[in-house]
């Protein structure tokens, strides 16, 4: 849609007709533009549009196409982070409308970086894109251990445990929230889903995690599922 | 076939192997470095290891890996274990540049600690800030580094000029400075294994 302006033509995001702003968005959330993202995002509730039709058209439709070129290698870390950072801005100006609405999320997911290891980029993404797939999301941080987890999952009445780990060296420590969840008798009361770079699928089973999540995207794709079959 | 063992080493440590095979006159022991850039992606390292052992196998009497698990999740070991081939244990080169127990000790004491070795410092520029894009993306340099609390340099050798470096990316990225000299002694240690016939 854009090859009827100028490459140099500044474009003007409130005179684009709904359709062609939604397309001039997912293009901006490809470039990574969260200035452009998050005018673009008040836009359309001023136009009357529902703040779940433009999460879902217009911010998670974009980082769709983000997902997709990542898993193709087409784009790298550092597009994705920028990508990320653009679909945050809109998010900000959605989550206090969606929330007020008192909407019952379809889940609700504690998410963490284990004991040991501070490396949060995927987990934030994960955060992110579950919550734009209508899930509540209680991010705990980094450096999480065992009872923290447990407790936040108790107390928020948790459908799923996500935990991430970037080192070889910390993500062992998965299985350890898992055992100590075993001991309390509480592991099937949970879907227990992993992630980061060095996982795979063979760890995730050995440690008795109930998936692997190689991305954010397939997060998105696997908490849906599992919940909906719980 | 040669009567000499190969060691198929991360270009990143290859200034220190030729130190250390110098050092020792390990004549029987030749080195074939693979890019450095693998660092900053190692998934990639496997299959850059496995075609290095391909292309060598019948080569040399034995071949030893200068990787450790290096953020591969097991990967680079399913890959050797097929050849019979050993590597330098441990979970990265941080760890066989320190010692396992000295590096476990600087890990506890703060997790946010982002480790620089001597090639590290001098390509710093090449390998973080453009191979992490925060060159082309300066937003990223708080996303990626927002959790680190301090930069520990793992000196190899001992010169000033890399601790004045090391310190001026530690300012770089925000972090408080740490010296922790290693000298070649721990990584000599690790190559070991690589010896035995």
């Amino acid at each position: 849609m854009t090859d009827q302006y100028d490459d140099n033509e500044d474009i003007i995001l409130s005179d684009l007709p709904d359709d062609e702003l939604i397309e001039q968005m997912h293009d901006d959330i490809y470039d990574g533009l969260a200035d452009e993202i998050a005018e673009g995002t008040r836009i359309l509730l001023e136009r009357g549009w529902d703040a779940s039709k433009v999460l879902e058209e217009a911010l998670v439709g974009g980082m769709a196409a983000v997902g997709v070129d990542f898993r193709d290698g087409i784009l790298f870390v550092p597009e994705v982070l920028m990508s990320a950072n653009a679909m945050k801005a809109g998010m900000a100006l959605l989550k206090p409308i969606l929330s007020a609405r008192g909407t019952k999320p379809i889940g609700k997911v504690v998410v963490g970086t284990v004991k040991g290891d501070i490396h949060d980029i995927g987990k934030n993404l994960v955060g992110m894109m579950l919550e734009g797939a209508g899930f509540e999301v209680t991010d705990l941080g980094v450096n999480i251990d065992a009872d923290t987890y447990i407790d936040a999952i108790q107390e928020k009445g948790a459908t799923i445990l996500g935990m991430s780990a970037l080192l070889t060296t910390t993500m062992p420590y998965m299985k350890v929230v898992i055992d100590r969840m075993k001991e309390r008798g509480i592991r099937d009361d949970y879907i227990v889903l992993v992630g980061g770079a060095p996982l795979n699928e063979e760890f995730s089973a050995s440690i008795g995690a109930d998936a692997y999540c190689r991305d954010a995207a397939i997060a998105v794709e696997v908490a849906k599922k599992l919940v909906a079959a719980a | 076939m040669q009567d000499k063992i190969l060691v198929i080493a991360c270009g990143a440590i290859a200034t220190e192997l030729v130190r250390i095979k110098k050092l020792n006159q390990w004549d029987h022991i030749e080195f074939q470095c693979l890019p450095p850039e693998l660092h900053n992606t190692p998934a990639g390292i496997p299959a850059a290891v496995k075609a290095k052992i391909d292309s060598q196998f019948k080569v040399y009497k034995k071949i030893f890996v200068a990787y450790a698990d290096c953020g591969t999740g097991g990967a680079l070991d399913a890959v050797l274990n097929a050849y019979g081939v050993e590597r330098i244990a441990g979970a990265h080169c941080y760890e066989f540049f320190t010692g396992s127990e000295s590096f476990q000790n600087l890990a506890e004491a703060e997790p946010g600690s982002f480790y620089l070795t001597d090639f590290l410092t001098r390509h710093f520029e090449r390998l973080v800030i453009k191979g992490l894009g925060i060159d082309r993306l300066p937003a990223l340099k708080s996303v990626y580094f927002n959790n680190y609390k301090r930069l520990v340099y793992l000196a190899q050798s001992d010169s000033e000029e890399l601790q004045a470096m090391a310190r001026q990316h530690a300012d770089t990225l925000g972090l408080t400075y740490e010296y922790h000299p290693c000298g070649s002694a721990p990584l000599a240690r690790a190559l070991a294994p690589a010896l035995q016939h």
